[in-house]
């Protein structure tokens, strides 16, 4: 979209006020203006839908079951992630609508994984016309930022889309959940089949919502689907069975290991450090960490520390690793909630551990409801891509500012937690991590308390209390533009991104439905 | 003075390739994973360095993995002083 | 004397790990021009370090560059591009004899004096690798102010004896007591040598124990991971450390009313043992110890 008219939020960007195709927004107004609000709001649930009694909600096949679902040009159709880069589903679904003559759709997915590039042809194509997503990449990201898609992006946290999927903001006409084991009736799960994923955090929040649910399956179980229901039938209108739902090596991967990069293990221990200084590491615990690189690694010391000191937490949180749930079967944590599952050995964990909990992403992170576990949490560690002196931090684009990346849970956990500290080494290739202003703010420094690098800690000056431990515990604080200039005297200070500032090709929604900022199309040097 | 053709670093991260050809003028030529935020830097620095050795017709490559401005240097003076003695 | 527990040896010519040099937390850090670095990339090694050595900041992280052997071509340019670029020390493979260190003196002499550099600005670690250099050792130890620690080369060394390094190190105790005694009787640093199974951890600080009760002052690593357990090695006990607190205060103390005769704990107690706990102290503060009577 052009520019239009612009306001300035609380954190000084210019965000727009109307989305032409999306709808109005407030600008942001602080991490916790909305929840201190304490409005009770509607929520629009899926309607109920007489199905006569009958064994079988088999569909004879995809297309079929789209003509009986009343999909028609201009709605919204909704995917999950959960099954990450195998994914085969959403591929399959968009080339049948496509045939089918369908266009102008809202595509609105969890989130979209790295091997979603057909989704830019799509667009090129017309099938989608617009596009609600967590994470943004390669050629889509690509496309999306060299101004292809016409109606902005609306980019949201995990905790932010179930808010949005359950007042409506987000209005699902058809969901398409992948369903790795099914049964005729529609009860389905993640944590056994052919394509097992694990968690189905983020579908069991679609199937609530949407009007209509086709659940589709490689693996049609015996009645009924056992031992675990994770989305019961009387949620789901069709069951449709096709050859694949994806490659199961790339939907659960092996064991994700703790990195052996020296960088990210200095940066992971002095991450630790100053976890363990907050005085935060004590029986009755919570904790979350990424997938992999720095804050993986923090894990590990994380559970170093609780053998050593035997000290049990109350519960970990998030997409789960088999890190994580390892922690769990050693009894150094209570439970596990699980929103999404990151390798195969959680999915083990899963059936056998009744303290393995699966959770959806309302539960996980809506900021409105009732009480979502984030607002729980004691410390996270999360990833950036880099950051800025008011600690604001960007995850979703590049250094060439183009959408690379995925707002996922950031803000969702640094908002919620105690402690949120984001880790990253203090340049990457060459080009230094502090920048003076970050391209876009996924999240805002209010919510961060530090930013970790291997050459230093810097906390968030707003944090005299975590200040104090960390001098006390002699960690090596320092001030985040002493930092900064410490590394530009190695790294140079490299050229800003050039944009064309009048065509915003993404808004990104803070969790509780404020726009935080936006991204415009780059141009091309 | 005569040069000939040499090279120095690597293709690994962090660091460059440098490659130097005889050539009638100074040419330039840049690649880098960073979407150019560090080209005009690159590029004057080349030129200084060139300068410094008194050789600015060369034909000269860099392939930057991510070097930072140190590297870039000594990857460079090492390629011109391999060029040089090579004659 | 400030401890240097850890020594870590970094590729010469390998800039992703050279860039992030100081922030492995090891107290000292050998950059290596010598057996790490390729023949036909000598050049480049010696330069990609020269220009390190200016730009990074090391803090208090002491640095030092391992050189090629005067036996080597390599040698002199080493020398020639190194000490302009000031670090801490030089290390010499492969020392022999006296001989080897006064030609690398008066090398580095004429090349400070060059630059504007004070003489003797840049230190000399002497390789020990061969059984010759370790007959030598106090002579070495002791050809110039310059020398300012042996340094046990264990790989080289048991390829001279002809045998094999086991993971108990029995072929290397006498070298490595040759070591100790003669880096103690000239009052400089020992260092002992790497540990070169990074999966071992267990072994490496069964070893480290070992060469921090020979005496050694500290003990090189080829891998970050390996700093922590070093340091641990040489982490001093709780009560030594009081009682090296109440010896240096009764020392000070002394000293102030000037008394001869020192008593501790009822027991007398001279210079040597004074100087010994004074490195305690200074030791246990990179421990975070704090030499309260009640701690």
């Amino acid at each position: 979209m052009r520019r239009a008219k612009m306001v300035r939020n609380a954190i000084g960007r210019f965000v727009p006020a109307d989305v032409p195709g999306i709808g109005s927004f407030e600008p942001y107004a602080g991490a916790m203006a909305k929840i201190a609000e304490r409005r009770e709001r509607p929520r629009i649930c899926a309607p109920l839908k007489a199905t006569p009694p009958s064994r079988n909600k088999v569909a004879p096949d995809l297309k079929e079951a789209v003509r009986r679902s009343g999909l028609e040009n201009g709605m919204t159709i909704s995917f999950h992630h959960h099954f990450r880069n195998g994914d085969v589903l959403m591929s399959l679904v968009l080339a049948t609508l496509d045939e089918m003559g369908f266009r102008d759709l809202t595509l609105a997915p969890s989130s979209l994984p790295d091997t979603a590039d057909f989704v830019a042809d799509y667009i090129r194509r017309g099938v989608v016309a617009r596009l609600h997503t967590s994470g943004l990449r390669g050629e889509v990201g690509r496309a999306v930022s060299a101004g292809e898609l016409e109606i902005p992006v609306v980019i949201r946290t995990h905790g932010g889309r179930a808010r949005a999927v359950e007042e409506g903001s987000i209005a699902i006409d058809v969901a398409f959940m992948g369903a790795p084991a099914c049964d005729v009736l529609g009860n389905f799960t993640g944590c056994i089949g052919k394509s097992a994923c694990g968690a189905l955090g983020y579908a069991q929040v679609d199937v609530r919502h949407a009007r209509h649910v086709i659940a589709l399956t490689d693996d049609l179980m015996d009645y009924p689907v056992r031992p675990r229901i994770s989305v019961p039938q009387y949620l789901v209108d069709q069951v449709v069975v096709v050859d694949s739902l994806g490659d199961p090596t790339k939907i659960a991967t092996g064991a994700v290991r703790i990195t052996r990069n020296p960088v990210d293990l200095c940066v992971a221990k002095n991450a630790f450090d100053l976890v363990a200084a907050s005085g935060l590491l004590a029986p009755g615990c919570s904790f979350q960490v990424g997938a992999g690189g720095a804050s993986l690694a923090v894990a590990a010391f994380v559970r170093e520390h609780l053998r050593e000191k035997g000290i049990r937490g109350s519960f970990g949180l998030g997409g789960i690793s088999g890190f994580m749930s390892g922690m769990l079967e050693e009894g150094l944590f209570n439970a596990m909630f699980d929103v999404q599952s990151f390798d195969s050995a959680v999915t083990g964990s899963m059936v056998r551990n009744p303290d393995h909990i699966e959770i959806d992403a309302s539960w996980y992170a809506n900021p409105l409801n009732k009480g979502c576990l984030v607002h729980n949490l004691d410390v996270v560690i999360l990833a950036a891509l880099e950051v800025d002196p008011e600690f604001h931090v960007n995850v979703m684009t590049g250094n060439d500012g183009v959408l690379r990346g995925a707002s996922g849970g950031h803000a969702d956990t640094a908002a919620g937690a105690k402690l949120a500290i984001v880790v990253a080494p203090s340049f990457r290739g060459g080009v230094p991590t502090i920048k003076d202003s970050v391209k876009t703010v996924i999240t805002p420094g209010e919510t961060v308390d530090a930013i970790v690098t291997e050459r230093g800690i810097c906390i968030n000056p707003a944090r005299t209390d975590l200040l104090e431990a960390a001098l006390k515990a002699n960690l090596p604080v320092k001030d985040i533009t002493d930092l900064k200039k410490e590394v530009e005297r190695l790294t140079g200070v490299p050229r800003p991104v050039e944009y064309d500032e009048d065509h915003i090709v993404a808004v990104v929604e803070y969790r509780d439905g404020t726009l935080l900022d936006t991204v415009c199309r780059t141009l091309r040097r | 003075m005569r040069y000939e053709a040499a090279q120095a670093g690597t293709l690994e991260s962090s660091d460059c390739l440098v490659t130097l050809a005889p050539s009638g003028e100074f040419s330039f030529e840049y690649r880098s994973g960073n979407g150019g935020l560090f080209a005009e830097r690159t590029e004057a620095m080349v030129r200084e360095i060139l300068e410094r050795y008194g050789t600015p017709c060369l034909r000269v490559q860099i392939s930057d993995q991510g070097a930072l401005e140190a590297t870039l240097r000594a990857r460079l003076e090492i390629a011109l002083e391999r060029a040089l003695r090579k004659e | 004397m400030k401890p240097r527990r850890s020594m870590l040896y970094m590729p010469g010519n390998s800039p992703g790990m050279l860039q992030h040099a100081p922030v492995f937390g090891a107290d000292s850090v050998l950059l290596d021009l010598e057996d790490a670095v390729a023949v036909a990339e000598k050049d480049a090694a010696r330069r990609l370090v020269a220009h390190f050595l200016r730009v990074l900041d090391f803090g208090r992280v002491e640095v030092t560059v391992r050189i090629n052997g005067a036996d080597t071509p390599y040698f002199e340019t080493d020398l020639e591009e190194i000490i302009p670029a000031r670090p801490s020390a030089v290390r010499l493979p492969k020392c022999q004899s006296p001989g080897d260190v006064l030609r690398a003196d008066a090398l580095m002499t004429t090349i400070e004096e060059r630059h504007g550099m004070e003489a003797g600005t840049v230190g000399i670690h002497a390789m020990l690798e061969t059984a010759r250099g370790l007959e030598h050792a106090f002579e070495i130890a002791t050809a110039s102010p310059r020398v300012k620690a042996l340094t046990l080369g264990g790989q080289d060394l048991t390829a001279d004896l002809g045998v094999q390094k086991t993971r108990e190190g029995w072929e290397l105790f006498y070298a490595r007591g040759r070591v100790v005694m003669a880096a103690r009787a000239a009052g400089i640093a020992a260092f002992d040598t790497v540990w070169t199974d990074v999966d071992d951890p267990e072994g490496l600080a069964a070893e480290a124990k070992q060469i921090v009760e020979m005496g050694f002052t500290g003990k090189a690593a080829i891998h970050p991971s390996q700093i922590p357990v070093i340091h641990e090695a040489f982490r001093p006990d709780p009560r030594e450390f009081r009682r090296a607190w109440r010896i240096v205060t009764a020392a000070e103390e002394a000293e102030r009313q000037g008394k001869g005769v020192l008593l501790v704990d009822g027991r007398m107690v001279d210079g040597p043992i004074v100087v010994r706990a004074q490195r305690l102290l200074d030791l246990g503060v990179l421990y975070g110890m704090e030499g309260d009577e009640t701690a």
